[in-house]
């Protein structure tokens, strides 16, 4: 188990339990990630919806789902904004995988992963990548303004899929 | 096979200047993205300030969901550059990023005076959509989260994209 510290907070690191937890996807569905067990989990945590379109982190992650799903993969995205702002963003973004409100209690989730903003009183940018078992693989939490693309998830699961390469079911 | 996500591959890749120049300068790009549309300017005035000095190469990065014309807008300067047309193409496509429909695009082909009905059919039939899609994977590889991306001689560009600052770290500096 492995923590990484910014100013007070902990962020969860490789070995740790990933923490369980129920977000509404929709204003009527709920995701639990523990549904996802058997297959990786890419949890992105992003401050807002609606930062502008051409630089967006999750407009990219759009593009690349074939290759998160090679290694069947889940991708969820997360942040504070409620079901029906997510659900308007994903319209008009034509995001093809959830986007998970942690509204209520605010920010409980992000607080759990240790990537809450207090100040700004919103998620981090903070990606992990959790194992077919619910273990945390790899975490990264990028600077606000910055976003730090996709090739770190794409090398963790890689890395994944080796280390597992005799225990995963085809 | 791209030899390196980050450095242009003049035996592949779409390029202009000499292949030995000393600054080496690769975008991935989208034609139907805004900000790549005003960095196109700008690198139009560096190429033109820098010369062959300069070797810049151009990776399709499309974003396909918010940019509903930007796949066929890649595959129809692919498709031009198969008719040894790329930059023509290229050029008119940032000089029109409001009219990308395909019935556009066979009027650019035409004013360009390539086999328009070529252009159309390789475009309708994906032909160079694995050729496309190698250029996103690359770029996303290599560190593009967004477009336009720049390397310069390797390194990804993280500053500001108006031509003062390009210059300044396109221009090689003195030892």
């Amino acid at each position: 188990m492995s923590t990484t510290t910014i100013g007070s907070r902990s962020v969860l690191g490789p070995g740790t339990r990933a923490p369980d937890f129920t977000l509404r996807s929709t204003p009527d569905q709920s995701v639990s990630l523990s549904e996802f067990r058997g297959r990786p989990v890419v949890l992105a945590f992003y401050p807002a919806d609606w930062s502008p379109v051409c630089g967006d982190q999750m407009a990219l992650y759009n593009e690349i789902l074939d290759e998160f799903q090679e290694f069947q993969a889940e991708l969820l995205g997360i942040s504070v904004d409620g079901a029906w702002c997510h659900g308007a963003f994903a319209r008009q973004n034509k995001l093809h995988f959830p986007l998970l409100s942690d509204f209520e209690p605010k920010g409980a989730v992000a607080r759990a992963y240790g990537v809450y903003d207090e100040k700004d009183g919103t998620c981090e940018r903070a990606l992990f990548v959790i194992n077919p078992d619910g273990i945390i693989h790899w975490s990264y939490v990028s600077p606000i303004g910055i976003n730090p693309g996709a090739n770190g998830i794409l090398s963790a699961l890689e890395d994944l899929k080796v280390q597992r390469g005799t225990t995963v079911a085809t | 096979m791209i030899k390196s996500l980050t450095l242009p591959d003049p035996d592949r890749d779409h390029i202009v200047g000499s292949a030995d120049a000393l600054t080496k300068l690769l975008e991935y790009g989208d034609y139907e993205c805004p900000f790549c549309g005003e960095a196109y300017a700008i690198i139009k005035e560096i190429q033109r300030r820098l010369g062959d000095d300069l070797l810049f190469a151009f990776r399709n990065f499309p974003l396909t969901n918010i940019h509903p014309h930007s796949e066929h807008a890649a595959e129809a300067a692919e498709a031009a550059g198969a008719q040894g047309n790329f930059w023509g193409m290229h050029d008119i496509l940032f000089e029109n990023q409001a009219a990308l429909d395909d019935e556009d695009l066979a009027a650019y082909a035409a004013e360009l005076g390539l086999d328009e009905a070529r252009l159309i059919r390789e475009v309708t039939a994906s032909v160079y959509a694995p050729r496309i899609r190698e250029d996103f994977k690359s770029g996303v590889r290599g560190g593009v989260n967004g477009t336009p991306t720049f390397f310069i001689n390797g390194e990804r560009y993280d500053g500001t994209r108006d031509e003062e600052h390009l210059l300044n770290a396109l221009t090689p500096q003195s030892a």
